[in-house]
């Protein structure tokens, strides 16, 4: 199985060590992983600020890395779901097509095509799950409390696999952490204030990590932890999944 | 609402002040939102009662007109005199002709949000024309001089204390009291006097069936039964996209309702009217006011499927964090900013953008609209209008150049880090919106990319 990693650029730049846990995983699990360089980004920043009319440069970049993998797997629910709604590409729209259905949300292609069922990890800590909302309700990752509908998670039951890893309960499963892009500058007194609330329910319930599906929503809890100098630390799911204890 | 040229982000920046105060607004809709959870939770068939009442509104917008003359023909055999109202002018034109014949001054009005989108308070009193408004809550914000902060709720932005002060200075009530089993007999009392005293009544209309000509008008209190009965003349005034095609529908719309509104299985009184009784009037003014506009958008028709529960409002997270006053629209959080730039796209060419899109408010929604869907869309329509701030378009110019070319991205992103390890306050000011809240990401030394071409092949 030949895999397509697509690493959001700024997980690239300032989280390179979810990238590799992302890669060493799906190595570790049999795929063929190849990280296409010249990728940049999806074209989300610009898409949900409205200006989805410049993403045509980066949809022809994306097609043109990604084009011929079986998979693309990539970890973060919200480029993925940017690159399966609005990926076009207005010469050959077949390949975007066939590329929309391709790509993957790192936990759902662990638990949807890659079926695992256990992993070597170890993470003895208290861990509070954040749930991304792109993921959860854009991908439905995992149940929403809006809904009416059975439970489930994947990155849950993933992270369920994980020997001696305490999951916390928090008061909001899956409330918005308030970082939605471009809107944590936009609206920055808002934004905050929803990561703030964010960060101490888990802190409450005595978190040592937060982690997630999504770095970006990871990023602005750990600024918002890092201001108030808390020990807390942010790590994406790949990481403890991949067993390394940093 | 006046608020000036302040938009959704200066406004939710001034209600952030109050850090205490914005808590306790948080909490009080999350745990109306709670208690709609629970309620919903109780009805096995809810998913379906939204895909049901998703789909009779659809019939009803793709056939809209037919639906509008079936009630009319049926109103007017009931007895009913139907009026059309093209815009808001119109129909506060109207609804003060209907007053002035009666040579009163004064009315009695339950609350109707469709009023509030029309202005039509302040248009009667700049006309002579007293309103008092009867829900108990409206009542409060009218006291107060504000609009309502909430279509449900609309003084859910006021403490019980703030309630007691208003009350105190307009009621007589003694100081300091904010017990709201006595603040609310005090209203009682206060608004007993107006029922019975007042010729002329206006309600809203939740619901209004096609097939026989009737309204159905939903309130907790009873205060649209009591203005309406006791008038001589009903005046009910209700927005085009209100109709359902069947009396039999009511029952999914009035079980979706409040369990999504309140979390209450059933709204306490939920009035039929159809007839005038024996020497009442009875009126029906029909309102367009930019809904058939909005019904030609076909991105955003679904939108005028809303049955105004505020289930959206309660579950926003950025609602409940900024405020109702912040959307300055009559209709305040995700569905209000939906519907308001089909009125005046550059007046609220900021609301669409006062939004994470987390989505929750799409799930929701009991009538099941793609609330954050329409939200990206609105977005990329106004800023192909002409609507985005020059500061923001020359930002994603350079930000599409940059991520448009391998090569620049790598520098970029290299010099970026280079600049924020060796120089971190370039990037670490006041200038910079994330800085002021939040610490930046610790740059590392080397990208991913960088260690992949060292590490792999
Ligand atoms: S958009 Fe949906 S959730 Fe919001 S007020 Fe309307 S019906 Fe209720």
């Amino acid at each position: 199985m030949r895999v397509g990693l697509f690493i959001p650029c700024y997980v690239d730049q300032f989280y390179p060590n979810a990238a590799i846990a992302t890669l060493q995983l799906l190595e570790k699990l049999g795929c063929e992983v190849v990280y296409p360089q010249n990728q940049t980004c999806c074209g989300q920043p610009m898409a949900n600020s409205g200006f989805e009319h410049l993403t045509h440069g980066c949809n022809e970049l994306f097609i043109k890395n990604f084009d011929g993998f079986d998979y693309i797997v990539a970890p973060s629910g919200s480029c993925v779901l940017h690159v399966r709604e609005h990926l076009h590409d207005e010469h050959d729209e077949a390949k975007a097509v066939d590329i929309r259905h391709k790509v993957y949300e790192l936990t759902t292609f662990l638990t949807d095509i890659l079926k695992v069922e256990s992993l070597p990890a170890r993470f003895p800590h208290k861990v509070g799950m954040h749930q991304s909302c792109h993921g959860q309700r854009g991908l439905k990752l995992s149940s929403m409390s809006e809904l009416v509908a059975p439970a489930f998670s994947k990155p849950g039951s993933l992270l369920a696999m994980v020997k001696d890893i305490e999951l916390i309960e928090l008061n909001r499963v899956d409330e918005c952490c308030g970082f939605g892009g471009t809107f944590c500058v936009a609206e920055e007194a808002v934004s905050s204030k929803m990561g703030k609330d964010r960060v101490a329910d888990h802190l409450q319930h005595g978190a040592e990590y937060i982690t997630g599906v999504d770095m970006s929503c990871l990023m602005h809890m750990e600024g918002i932890l890092k201001r108030q100098g808390s020990n807390v630390k942010v790590m994406h799911i790949a990481e403890i999944l991949n067993g390394v204890e940093n | 609402m006046n608020t000036g040229e302040k938009e959704h982000a200066e406004l939710a920046d001034v209600f952030n002040k109050d850090e205490a105060r914005v808590d306790w607004h948080d909490e009080t809709l999350w745990w109306i939102r709670a208690k709609r959870d629970r309620s919903v939770h109780q009805l096995p068939e809810w998913e379906d009662l939204r895909e049901t009442a998703s789909k009779i509104k659809f019939n009803v917008l793709s056939n809209l007109s037919g639906y509008l003359e079936q009630f009319e023909a049926q109103a007017k055999a009931n007895g009913v005199t139907v009026h059309w109202a093209a815009d808001a002018k119109e129909h506060n034109e109207i609804v003060h002709r209907l007053i002035s014949e009666q040579g009163v001054t004064q009315m009695v009005k339950s609350k109707s949000m469709l009023t509030e989108e029309c202005h039509l308070n302040e248009y009667l009193a700049e006309h002579g024309i007293e309103v008092i408004d009867s829900d108990l809550g409206e009542r409060i914000v009218q006291l107060a001089k504000e609009p309502p902060s909430h279509i449900v709720l609309p003084c859910i932005h006021k403490k019980k204390e703030e309630i007691g002060d208003l009350f105190h200075k307009y009621l007589g009530t003694p100081s300091n009291m904010s017990d709201p089993q006595f603040l609310t007999e005090t209203a009682r009392q206060h608004l007993r006097e107006t029922f019975l005293t007042r010729k002329v009544a206006l309600t809203g209309v939740n619901f209004a069936v096609a097939e026989t000509g009737e309204f159905v008008v939903c309130t907790n209190e009873g205060n649209a039964d009591m203005g309406a009965h006791l008038a001589n003349i009903h005046i009910a005034c209700m927005g085009i996209e209100k109709l359902i095609p069947q009396r039999k529908h009511l029952g999914v719309f009035l079980r979706l309702l409040t369990r999504s509104a309140t979390g209450q299985p059933i709204t306490t009184y939920s009035s039929h009217f159809k007839k005038p009784r024996e020497g009442q009037q009875m009126h029906i003014v029909l309102v367009d006011n930019g809904r058939s506009v909005q019904l030609g958008r076909e991105d955003f028709r679904n939108s005028l499927k809303c049955i105004r529960c505020g289930a959206c409002m309660n579950t926003c997270p950025v609602y409940r964090r900024s405020g109702g006053h912040s959307y300055h629209n009559a209709v305040a959080g995700p569905i209000g900013s939906i519907l308001a730039p089909n009125l005046d796209m550059r007046q609220y060419a900021d609301l669409p953008f006062a939004s994470t899109l987390c989505g929750s408010c799409s799930n929701v929604c009991p009538v099941k609209i793609d609330i954050h869907d329409q939200l990206y869309k609105w977005r990329q329509v106004l800023v192909k209008e002409g609507y985005a701030p020059t500061v923001k378009k020359i930002g994603m110019q350079v930000m599409t150049t940059t991520l448009n070319s391998p090569g620049i991205y790598r520098t970029a992103g290299k010099l970026g880090r280079i600049v924020m390890r060796l120089a971190p306050f370039a990037v670490n000011n006041g200038l910079n919106p994330w800085y002021k809240h939040r610490d930046m990401p610790t740059p590392p030394k080397e990208s991913f990319g960088e260690w992949y071409k060292k590490n792999r092949k």
